[in-house]
């Protein structure tokens, strides 16, 4: 049986698991997106916060994914459910590059141009909402399709802790060494990266200023 | 206009100085005066604190020591809104925003005042004609635009609400010398009709001997001339003379 066989034999699943990837990586973009945006801007306005949140971010970063989806286990509401503990993980990998996206995009609006709107009597909202985000948005938008990505990979492993996704297969595979199992995760993942690069690349390019 | 004798002054420098927080002393003991519907020339190389003598104008900077005084009252007591949305702002290059079209650009202020659309779009046609563009411009971005066009909407953003100040921050600096003298020219025509309070810094003496009513000459922080530019150009100050001569050669056709 090749894999183009076991794929259409068992598409049930494979769509299940490819939804239950989607939402993995879905419902944890969307709370990263509105935690790190926010962090990020914030630490554009109290310089202060900076190197405490972009380090504790860094941090996360470098823990190992297995390791930390076992840090995660203890902790009450969270680790009783092996969908809420992964979603929490692959929030907290998703942070770093949203938050440093949203300060760099946003120190790196011209300073002229945000010294002519201070100048010009605009209050620090109105600087923001109307000058610095428009402007910093292609720059925020490239830091989602990076987590997105990052995402995308790292919920493979949320099966280890029985969290669904297109993990299943890979790790029900690598105990059968079943190269088709294996394959039937990988392949479908892979697809899912490259789609969510090109669409969130398309939009980035299109909120990009000139 | 009645009696008191502070009635002329938009604003005033009380020995005012401003150091960055290294300590290093960028503008030391100030006194200025600057007076009503006056263009007073800021002018100095580069370094010499004529910028950060504008920037405490509208508090983009605050002063260490004394006070800059708005209308009569020191700028730290205003509401800084308040003060910079009656307070003009041009600088080099326009600064103008990339997102925006020429229209919203000019129409920011008064955008930001709540004005109805309707007055909005008025003003800007008129601000268009009052700058010299013509009005399909209004659509486009500025980088579509070219130097010269985009300075002279920046001018145009700068009086969009009508304010009695205007600070101009080098704003011809990045043209080339054709455009410079016409839009210097313009300038010229329509502060005759404007009568604004105009601080406006350069460095280039052949500008300031032109636009100023009064010219203040910045050297590392200290002000050490303030005058006419009939007085300017022979002043017997060894320091004005020196700057004068250093410039000498420049000046073919004085037009003062």
């Amino acid at each position: 049986m090749n894999f183009w066989q076991f794929i259409v034999q068992n598409h049930t699943e494979v769509l299940e698991l490819t939804w239950e990837h989607i939402s993995l990586v879905g419902i944890s973009m969307l709370i990263a997106v509105l935690i790190g945006i926010p962090l990020g801007i914030l630490i554009t306005r109290w310089p202060a916060l900076n190197k405490p949140v972009l380090g504790g971010a860094n941090i996360i970063q470098t823990i190992p994914s297995l390791a930390l989806f076992g840090f995660l286990l203890p902790v009450p509401w969270i680790g009783a459910r092996a969908g809420r503990l992964a979603v929490l993980a692959l929030t907290l990998y998703a942070l770093l590059p949203l938050i440093r996206n949203t300060y760099t995009g946003i120190r790196g609006v011209d300073r002229a141009v945000v010294e002519a709107g201070r100048a010009m009597g605009m209050t620090d909202r109105q600087l923001l909402f109307q000058v610095e985000l428009p402007l910093a948005l292609g720059v925020i938008i490239a830091g989602v399709r990076i987590a997105t990505v990052l995402s995308v990979g790292l919920a493979t492993i949320a099966a280890a802790i029985g969290a669904g996704g297109l993990g299943e297969f890979i790790f029900r595979g690598l105990a059968m060494v079943s190269d088709q199992l294996i394959l039937a995760g990988a392949v479908p993942a892979a697809a899912l990266a490259l789609v969510a690069d090109l669409g969130l690349g398309w939009v980035e390019k299109r909120l990009s200023p000139q | 206009m009645n009696s008191s004798p502070r009635d002329g002054v938009a604003i005033e420098f009380r020995n005012v100085s401003y150091c960055l927080d290294g300590g290093r002393e960028l503008l030391s003991q100030l006194n200025l005066e600057i007076l009503r519907g006056e263009t007073l020339v800021l002018l100095g190389r580069s370094g010499s604190g004529k910028t950060t003598t504008l920037k405490l104008i509208n508090r983009l900077l605050a002063p260490t020591a004394g006070e800059v005084a708005v209308d009569g009252r020191p700028t730290t007591t205003w509401d800084v809104i308040r003060l910079r949305r009656m307070i003009g702002y041009v600088i080099q290059d326009a600064g103008l925003f990339p997102h925006f079209t020429v229209e919203r650009n000019i129409g920011l202020v008064p955008k930001l005042e709540k004005w109805t659309a309707e007055r909005i779009q008025k003003r800007v046609e008129e601000l268009l004609q009052l700058v010299g563009l013509d009005h399909q411009i209004a659509s486009r971005y500025p980088r579509e635009l070219s130097g010269g066009q985009r300075q002279r909407v920046g001018v145009a953003r700068a009086l969009a609400a009508d304010p009695p100040i205007l600070l101009m921050d080098e704003p011809f600096g990045a043209l080339d010398p054709i455009t410079r003298a016409e839009l210097q020219r313009e300038f010229q025509a329509l502060q005759m009709r404007l009568q604004k309070t105009v601080v406006f810094v350069t460095h280039d003496m052949r500008e300031a001997l032109l636009l100023g009513t009064r010219i203040a000459l910045i050297e590392a922080g200290r002000l050490v001339a303030l005058n006419t530019p009939q007085a300017f150009l022979h002043s017997k100050d060894p320091l004005v003379a020196s700057y004068v001569d250093a410039f000498r050669t420049d000046l073919t056709t004085p037009r003062n």
